[in-house]
């Protein structure tokens, strides 16, 4: 009993991570529509970013990891203004491949300049930092990536709810020539999503990179966080936070009992299975296609 | 300029003997080649050869029927582990063998053909990249495929011939290429063809128009399959050795990035992408020893980045091109093509 416990609450910690790139991804596609695999790879170079502050620059832990969000938003901005603005004809398969394409200039980038072993980031939490409650034993890490998920959720729900600004990027995705007309800045809308996603990637990616540092660390998490995001319906932020947590569960509770060799996969095997009984994610409204 | 008076003088095979005359010198040349050439480059020939296919096959899919396929790597194994298990343990001959493998790839495909008719977009690029992630992750655990430490591959014999040398196996392959690329160019041209086009232009009026959307989807994806399958096989014998960690995403997002560098539904996009990218993949890979760009780099490299040289610089330049090509020509080097052709068929207006 106190395995499968244990096992949940290890599930719910890795499902944590997914649920902050599945997040970041589903807010980028809210509005604009463009499936972001550069999501990753923004998280990386924001994370190394902040690892060079603090071990070369020798500054404040805090006063760094603001500047490496800081960063993350302004690379956000940047490259939705430099880049995706300036697509001729977007559709689906070309916003794909341009983002893969900025996905490998910033993964190229990084391990030119860092190389490709494993680095040690100064995070103010021990990673093997450990707690207690009862027989299950937590990380310290894992807490914080929790809370801060969460936290992120309500904060990001609340915000496309009630606020101003998020009832606009609402309207831009829903009809971006009717949400123009009534005032809204469609462009300028979509350079803040992008600059808001790429900096609740560069948490997630802060919150992985006490564990592993490497160039290909965002691999897994941002494609685990994209079928998250997938099994959500891609435009529901609940959505991939559930589905988040349940593959991050799914997969320890598979890696305990069944095998540990196919952990990884198990999730992909989960998203093509729902898929085929809910082509549009479980949290979706499913839109037959007018002709 | 000759007046086409109807559709099938526009998609005939060759449109003028001018063409056929060129085609038969190119095939002379392709076959000559190997007399001239030193052994690396028949080498860096039979590699671009092997990408030409799988790119084609990846057009009929991505170009022509408007699906997206993020798991091609996936075929490619079942490829190349079918040709090579096929060979060592069942003692199949290789000429039975490659088609064998590449009908299981074929058959893959079909399986992964079926969710697509219900997702597009994102849902089907995360489908596929599953598949081709699963399709690495199982070969690599299963004592059977040699899991690690992968497999060797056999020596080829057809017949009397026995295959040993990088020249001899050229031959072999641009016969399969050519054959290939010509069975494609047809299938575009006949009932098939265009009913994938329909598909991608307008599924549900396609479907309308009597077009099964159901049998030719799937058929899409196995025919594109089966294509990365006969690459896979053969990409086994360039390599003589395969194991898991080749088929990787990237593999798959190299072979999407270049047929779209090439240009979307263009067979001669797709031969030009193929070859661009490989050759650009060879020659980056030491960047360094090419003169004063090289040279630039290391000082480059030494001041900001880091002492141990330039690791990784082919992923900056392809990512450079996929980003530019989908900014400024998005129907890619046949794009390009097109319009150069235009420019000069007009000057000097």
């Amino acid at each position: 009993m106190t395995d499968l416990i244990q096992m949940i609450v290890s599930g719910i910690a890795t499902g944590s991570s997914y649920a902050l790139m599945g997040l970041a991804m589903v807010i980028i596609y809210k509005t604009s529509e463009v499936p972001n695999f550069a999501q990753g790879e923004m998280a990386l170079i924001s994370s190394f970013f902040a690892m060079m502050l603090l071990t070369s620059f020798n500054l404040n832990v805090y006063l760094a990891f603001s500047l490496a969000f800081l960063f993350a938003a302004v690379l956000g901005c940047f490259l939705e203004f430099a880049v995706l603005r300036r697509a001729k004809e977007p559709n689906v398969l070309g916003m794909i491949v341009i983002t893969i394409g900025i996905e490998m200039v910033i993964l190229g980038f990084v391990s030119w300049k860092f190389g490709a072993e494993q680095k040690t980031m100064p995070f103010p939490i021990d990673p093997y930092d450990s707690l207690f409650i009862g027989d299950i034993f937590l990380k310290k890490l894992d807490i914080l990536t929790l809370v801060s998920a969460l936290g992120l959720m309500v904060v990001l729900f609340v915000f496309f709810r009630f606020s101003k600004l998020g009832l606009a990027m609402k309207a831009t995705q829903q009809n971006s020539v009717a949400a123009r007309i009534v005032g809204v800045r469609t462009n300028r809308i979509l350079m803040t999503t992008w600059g808001i996603s790429s900096l609740v990637g560069a948490v997630a990616g802060l919150l992985i990179s006490p564990t592993i540092m490497h160039p290909y660390m965002m691999w897994d998490p941002m494609l685990k966080g994209f079928a998250a995001a997938v099994m959500g319906g891609m435009t529901s932020l609940p959505g991939a936070v559930v589905a988040a947590y349940m593959l991050g569960i799914i997969e320890n509770l598979f890696g305990g009992y069944i095998s540990i060799e196919f952990k990884t996969v198990v999730a992909f095997v989960i998203i093509v299975a729902v898929l085929c009984f809910k082509p549009s994610g479980l949290f979706a409204r499913h839109y037959v296609k007018k002709v | 300029m000759d007046m086409k008076r109807d559709y099938y003088e526009d998609v005939r095979l060759f449109s003028s003997p001018a063409v056929v005359f060129w085609f038969v010198v190119l095939l002379g040349a392709l076959y000559l080649f190997p007399l001239f050439a030193e052994n690396y480059y028949v080498y860096v020939a039979n590699y671009i050869a092997i990408n030409i296919i799988v790119a084609t096959g990846l057009n009929l899919l991505v170009g022509y029927t408007g699906q997206i396929s993020l798991g091609h790597a996936g075929f490619f194994a079942i490829g190349a582990y079918g040709t090579i298990i096929l060979m060592a343990k069942a003692g199949l001959p290789f000429l039975l063998a490659l088609p064998c493998a590449a009908l299981i790839a074929a058959g893959f495909g079909f399986f992964l053909g079926l969710p697509s008719l219900r997702l597009e977009g994102p849902y089907l690029a995360i489908a596929t990249l599953g598949f081709g992630l699963t399709i690495t992750q199982v070969i690599g655990r299963v004592e059977l495929f040699g899991g690690r430490e992968g497999l060797h591959a056999p020596d080829i014999t057809i017949g009397p011939w026995i295959i040993d040398t990088d020249k001899e196996f050229y031959i072999l392959l641009i016969t399969l290429t050519i054959f290939l690329l010509l069975f494609m160019r047809n299938l575009i041209r006949t009932r098939v063809g265009r009913a994938f086009i329909a598909i991608r232009d307008a599924d549900i009026a396609a479907s309308t128009m009597g077009v099964n959307i159901l049998y030719y989807k799937t058929l899409a994806f196995a025919v594109s399959a089966f294509y990365a399958g006969i690459g896979g096989g053969l990409y086994a014998f360039v390599l003589k050795f395969i194991e898991p960690e080749i088929f990787t995403l990237m593999m798959s997002i190299m072979f999407l990035a270049m047929v779209v560098v090439g240009g979307l539904g263009s067979m001669m996009g797709s031969i030009a992408g193929a070859t661009l990218l490989c050759w650009l993949d060879l020659k980056l890979r030491n960047i360094l020893s090419i003169p004063y760009i090289g040279d630039w780099l290391e000082h480059l490299s030494k001041n900001w980045f880091s002492i141990t040289g330039v690791s990784n610089i082919q992923f900056i330049v392809f990512g450079t091109i996929m980003i530019l090509i989908m900014l400024f020509e998005p129907l890619g080097l046949f794009g390009v093509w097109i319009r150069t052709k235009k420019y000069w068929r007009t000057w000097p207006f």
